[in-house]
């Protein structure tokens, strides 16, 4: 167990995947910022990889005063025995006191390795955070299947630890030209007994609905897999990816992985739009963060439309054509 | 081969209630069931056990009715269940919940790969699977869509936001899996009625070697500072969609007010 006494500073963990440094990354900049700010510390990132130290210019400018650096072969893409040494490693020696990174697929495998590793305690996938006077971090997340806010501590171990949804936090606006100190470390991946064969990107097959600005969904009203053109089509004049309720995932209609909500993905885009879906409690847990939803079903009294800011009650079949057409004519 | 699969027991809906008098919180849950994504675990291993004549045991933390899903994962295939529970477990965070399946797959002793949910469908952490490892000192692959033995090693796919990689580990290891890679067989009725025969006593904190003081909320890395409900938007418009074509002009009219288009 780290002493509690010696750690100070708020890092966050810098997720670099396809070439570039993941937005959730940018986002826990500005918001560890304002963390470290309250603290009276510094705020770090930590980037591993392979070649990336001309990267670090980007955590700087983002507000990063320290940006330490790990540059291994075993680091290159995400592995979570690496990466787990390796942020242990880091954290045994430099003692945060607070320790941030997104809820992505990397981030929420090997956080929970590390925390064990460090025996410290973790809150996962949270969607708010704080800091009180007494430096103990606030890490709210939903919980009970989206039923409501619970608020983490971990007061007795350091450092605390929570992994952040992408989009919980808006970016900061980048300061070119700002510097700080980059700190290069030493490999220490450990014994690595994972070895990655092949990484296949297969975005045909995938629907990155946690990126989406404007998603599309169509629920069990769209009563078949012809119909769902429908929804395709209003997607595709809107720029979107298309979601469906887990109604219209079991019917067959359409494959999972664009199923919505507690068993699904959890999406925050900037216009939700769901057709012929009830609003289910288990839906509204993907879902009810997004920062503009319209409905369209035809009963009045659907719970969709308690979280619709505009909800339009009428028949999917004739509304979602007709909404295809005036976007057209904008 | 002797696969363990960690499970959990559910709420299938919870309902949220305040207190009047206290303001505070309480979440009930009702017609509780297999935790979604651990089915998807048990049916991993039993497609292992099928092609590999592997056993498959299934664990589960919880109070005296999570005992139902172990006689339902029985009545599935699965070969034995280990039932613990006690209350020095109240509390435990995902931590803690580690530590405990931890302890007690190190008793099985012969254990070569742990399966367990990506998440839970109440705590949903996805944070037990990757913390049982540690405490076992385990490779790890989290969300795998995609199982296969070779040569007394794992071969698995796991997903990535933009798609998935092919990765190979040694046993023993902990995989943690989601809905993408199996859909969940039924119970047989032979195996139903078997199953409600079975003997489940509960394996204590003691029997496991854990201090009560190391598990359950006095062990537990975290704590449950406040509960709030989520604060839900209210204050939309509704539209009448009886004329289509009048209230899409209302709506894009609207969306290019807010420049969303
Ligand atoms: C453990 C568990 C996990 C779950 N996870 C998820 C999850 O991740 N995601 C998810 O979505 N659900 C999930 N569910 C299921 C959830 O409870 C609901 O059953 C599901 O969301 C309902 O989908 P739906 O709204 O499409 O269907 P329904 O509830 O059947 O609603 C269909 C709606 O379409 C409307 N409609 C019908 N025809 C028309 C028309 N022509 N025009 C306009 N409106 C029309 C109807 O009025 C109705 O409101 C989960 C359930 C459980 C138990
Ligand atoms: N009480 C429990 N008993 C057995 N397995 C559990 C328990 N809690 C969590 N798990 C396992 O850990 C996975 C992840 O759970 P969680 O970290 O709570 O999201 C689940 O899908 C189960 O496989």
């Amino acid at each position: 167990m780290i002493d509690k006494s010696q750690c100070s500073g708020v890092w966050v963990f810098a997720e670099y995947r396809n070439g570039v440094i993941q937005d959730v990354t940018f986002e826990l900049l500005a918001k560890g910022r304002e963390l470290a700010d309250k603290r009276g510390a510094k705020l770090a990132a930590v980037l591993f990889g392979q070649g990336l130290k001309d990267k670090a210019a980007d955590l700087f400018a983002n507000g990063a005063d320290i940006v330490y650096y790990a540059d291994a072969p075993a680091l290159a893409t995400f592995n979570g025995d690496a990466y787990t040494a390796q942020l242990t490693a880091l954290v045994q020696q430099y003692k945060p006191e607070i320790l941030l990174g997104g809820s992505t697929i990397a981030g929420r495998s090997f956080f929970p390795r590390v925390a064990v590793r460090v025996d410290t305690g973790l809150a996962s996938d949270c969607t708010g955070l704080d800091v009180d006077a007494a430096g103990i971090l606030q890490a709210v997340r939903p919980a009970y299947a989206g039923n409501v806010l619970a608020t983490i501590v971990c007061p007795e171990h350091r450092p605390q630890m929570a992994s952040v949804r992408a989009k919980a936090f808006k970016k900061g606006a980048p300061v070119a030209g700002r510097t700080g100190e980059l700190i290069e470390v030493p490999a220490a991946t450990g014994e690595v007994k994972t070895q990655i064969l092949e990484t296949v990107r297969d975005t045909g097959n995938v629907v990155n609905l946690a990126d989406a600005d404007i998603i599309v969904s169509g629920g069990r009203g769209i009563g078949g897999p012809d119909q769902f053109g429908f929804i395709q089509d209003l997607a595709a004049e809107l720029k979107g990816a298309v979601g469906a309720s887990r109604a219209a995932v079991d019917a067959g209609w359409i494959s999972s992985v664009h199923q919505v909500g507690q068993t699904g993905k959890t999406v925050k885009p900037k216009l939700y739009i769901a057709c012929g879906i009830s609003g289910a409690i288990q839906h509204l847990a993907g879902m009810g963060a997004s920062d503009f939803i319209i409905a369209i079903n035809k009963d009045a009294a659907a719970p969709i439309f308690e979280i619709a800011d505009i909800g339009i009650v009428g028949d999917l079949f004739a509304v979602v054509p007709a909404l295809t057409q005036a976007l057209k004519n904008r | 081969m002797h696969i363990v699969v960690c499970i959990k027991q559910v709420p299938s809906s919870i309902a949220v209630k305040t207190d009047p008098a206290t303001q505070a919180l309480t979440c009930t849950g009702s017609d509780y069931l297999i935790n979604p994504f651990d089915e998807n675990a048990l049916e991993a291993a039993l497609v292992l056990k099928d092609s590999d004549k592997a056993k498959v045991t299934v664990l589960t933390i919880g109070a005296a009715q999570a005992a139902d899903v172990l006689r339902e994962a029985l009545g599935r295939g699965a070969d034995a269940a280990q039932f613990i529970s006690d209350a020095a477990f109240d509390g435990s965070d995902a931590w803690a919940t580690g530590k405990i399946l931890a302890a007690a797959i190190q008793k099985l002793g012969d254990v070569n790969l742990v399966i367990c949910g990506k998440q839970t469908f109440d705590g949903d952490t996805a944070q037990v699977g990757p913390s049982l490892a540690e405490f076992l000192g385990w490779p790890c692959v989290a969300f795998v869509r995609k199982i296969a033995l070779e040569a007394g090693a794992l071969k698995v796919e796991r997903m990535y936001e933009e798609g998935f990689e092919k990765i190979a580990l040694p046993l023993p290891a902990v995989l943690t899996v989601g809905k993408e890679i199996n859909t969940p067989r039924m119970a047989s009725l032979k195996g139903r009625m078997a199953a409600k025969k079975a003997q489940l006593a509960p394996i204590t904190a003691a029997a496991l070697g854990l201090a009560p003081e190391t598990v359950g909320a006095q062990g537990a890395r975290t704590r449950l500072a406040k509960m709030a409900p989520v604060p839900r938007k209210s204050g939309g418009i509704k539209v009448d969609g009886s004329d289509a074509a009048v209230a899409a002009k209302t709506v894009v009219d609207k969306l290019r007010e807010m420049k969303l288009v």
